[in-house]
């Protein structure tokens, strides 16, 4: 079945509701889905990865790769579960986004930001932004010696951007 | 090179029974999983490259504080015997160990330790950089701040791959965003006793955490131990997950403390019988399976708990666990053994031990102490 929205990929998501007093049932392919703000539930994350992986592809073909980079195909992925490299991530990137909101209820990494060697401005941004994250979450479960740490590492980095 | 698996307790610091709760956990162990930046991941590189990575790690890992003074070495170059001795101390996984078809490791597959042992670097497994830190009993936020403080370091000195949105990359999109893997080693026999272990189980997995056997995935469950946890590793920080964790299994513990007291209440005369005989024939047995030998050490690991044994220490339970084990028992013996031959010598070895420890006593008229218990 085709996704109603689209009308282009296979649906994978059947919603059915009310509205108006009237049953309206809607079939969504995994993107229009997720545009809708509707993502499968966090407890099908305990399906094996295989489960999912076997469910990959399907939904278009656009974006399989081979990796420029490592020469990964989509195929060797659903075969073996395992990225050949970190370039795969933006290779296959249509085709992971799904499986990880399944996989983990969301793809937005919002834990510890990583500061390279040799940093950019915006990079010490970002890991100034995600280090005050950790001081509040340290301040509100009252963990002064981890808060006075984190307040160590904020100071040495704001330093070093002005 | 030295035969790093010979030295005694070689990385089973955590053997001690040391931490908190650790009559009914015996681990925490939280990893961190990194790549570096500019080469495949493990899987799909070159010999060479692998080895390249090995020292660039090596020489990074070296000016970290809790791993200066520690040892470090190439997989390949050890022997069988020995990669397997590191799998059954859970300090390699079994792809390193090479399974029990004794394969060899691809080259630069090695491990870093520090010397106390707790904290340490598997290298070109499934990612290029596998941070671990195994502590005694229920011990999260220390195991992940050692875990963190060396990541921060070698984050330092080593480009890792990282993506804005994805976080940092990994082989596996289960290990993605912060690559973080915590689990807790829990004895849980009163919860598989008064049957209510697969309710338990089952809202575990039903919170995004997930359990497994002894030996980590695809393991089976032995001698009623669980390894409890977090299922994802995207789209939640840290500490949410750790938190999650924490939560979780403290409230598991309480339940195995619940059915404990129900087990003394209701049926005190059978748990008595199931406890001493378990010690009887771990003490005096000829030939034991190592299943045997885990199921029994589960109910003599109870009695102590509850102190219906007397005189019996947490750590040599902990340390028959693991010297117990075929590898451990062949090692010992200077050559492999028939299955046979490995049951003889694992009765010979538990009984060493439990001799060694002296006569335990009930709880009523212990001759051990003057004036008797009451």
């Amino acid at each position: 079945m085709l996704c109603d929205n689209c009308g282009e990929n296979e649906a994978i998501l059947h919603l059915t509701k009310i509205e108006n007093n009237q049953l309206v049932s809607s079939h969504l392919c995994e993107s229009c889905a997720a545009k809708e703000g509707l993502e499968p539930a966090v407890g099908s994350a305990n399906l094996p990865l295989t489960d999912f992986l076997s469910q990959l592809g399907r939904s278009g073909e656009s974006g399989g790769g081979p990796c420029a980079y490592c020469g990964l195909k989509l195929e060797d992925f659903k075969k073996s579960g395992r990225l050949g490299c970190s370039h795969c991530f933006v290779t296959f990137e249509g085709h992971l986004k799904p499986l990880l909101r399944r996989l983990h209820g969301g793809s937005q990494h919002i834990g510890k930001v990583y500061l390279p060697p040799n940093p950019s401005i915006a990079e010490r941004e970002e890991r100034l932004a995600g280090l005050r994250r950790k001081l509040d979450r340290a301040v509100e479960s009252e963990d002064f010696e981890r808060a006075a740490q984190i307040r160590d590492m904020i100071r040495s980095l704001e330093g070093a951007v002005q | 090179m030295m035969d790093v698996t010979s030295l005694a307790d070689f990385g089973l610091g955590w053997l001690d029974a040391s931490g908190p709760n650790s009559d009914i956990v015996l681990s925490t162990r939280v990893r961190l999983a990194r790549n570096l930046q500019g080469h495949a991941f493990s899987p799909r590189i070159r010999d060479n490259e692998r080895e390249q990575i090995f020292e660039q790690v090596r020489a990074a890992a070296e000016q970290h504080s809790a791993l200066q003074g520690g040892i470090s070495f190439h997989l390949s170059s050890l022997n069988t015997l020995s990669r397997r001795v590191l799998h059954e101390r859970h300090l390699i996984s079994r792809e390193l160990s090479g399974g029990t078809g004794g394969e060899t490791p691809a080259r630069g597959a090695g491990l870093i330790l520090g010397p106390r042992d707790t904290l340490g670097v598997m290298v070109n497994e499934e990612d290029h950089l596998r941070l671990q830190a195994l502590l005694s009993g229920l011990r999260l936020d220390d195991a992940y701040a050692a875990v963190d403080a060396l990541d921060e370091e070698l984050g330092e000195r080593l480009p890792f791959a990282y993506h804005q949105e994805f976080g940092y990359l990994t082989s596996c999109p289960t290990n993605v965003g912060t690559g973080l893997r915590a689990s807790v080693l829990v004895h849980l026999p009163a919860l598989v006793l008064t049957k209510e272990i697969g309710r338990v189980l089952q809202g575990i997995s039903n919170i995004g955490l997930t359990f497994r056997g002894l030996y980590g995935e695809g393991s089976e469950v032995v001698g009623n131990f669980f390894q409890i946890s977090n299922q994802t590793t995207l789209a939640k920080t840290e500490e949410d997950l750790l938190e999650h964790l924490a939560k979780t299994v403290n409230q598991v513990i309480g339940y195995e403390q619940q059915a404990r007291q129900v087990l003394l209440r209701d049926a005190p005369a059978v748990i008595d019988d199931k406890i001493w005989r378990a010690y009887g024939l771990l003490r005096y047995a000829r030939s034991l399976t190592f299943e045997e030998v885990m199921s029994l050490l589960s109910g003599v690991r109870l009695g102590v708990s509850l102190n219906l044994l007397k005189g019996l220490r947490v750590y040599t339970l902990n340390k028959i666990m693991i010297y117990a084990q075929t590898a451990h028992l062949e090692q010992a013996a200077g050559r492999a053994l028939t299955e046979a031959e490995g049951d003889l010598h694992r009765a010979t070895y538990v009984r060493r031990l439990l001799t060694a420890e002296g006569d335990v006593a009930p709880e009523e008229g212990n001759p051990g102490r003057s004036g008797g218990a009451k």
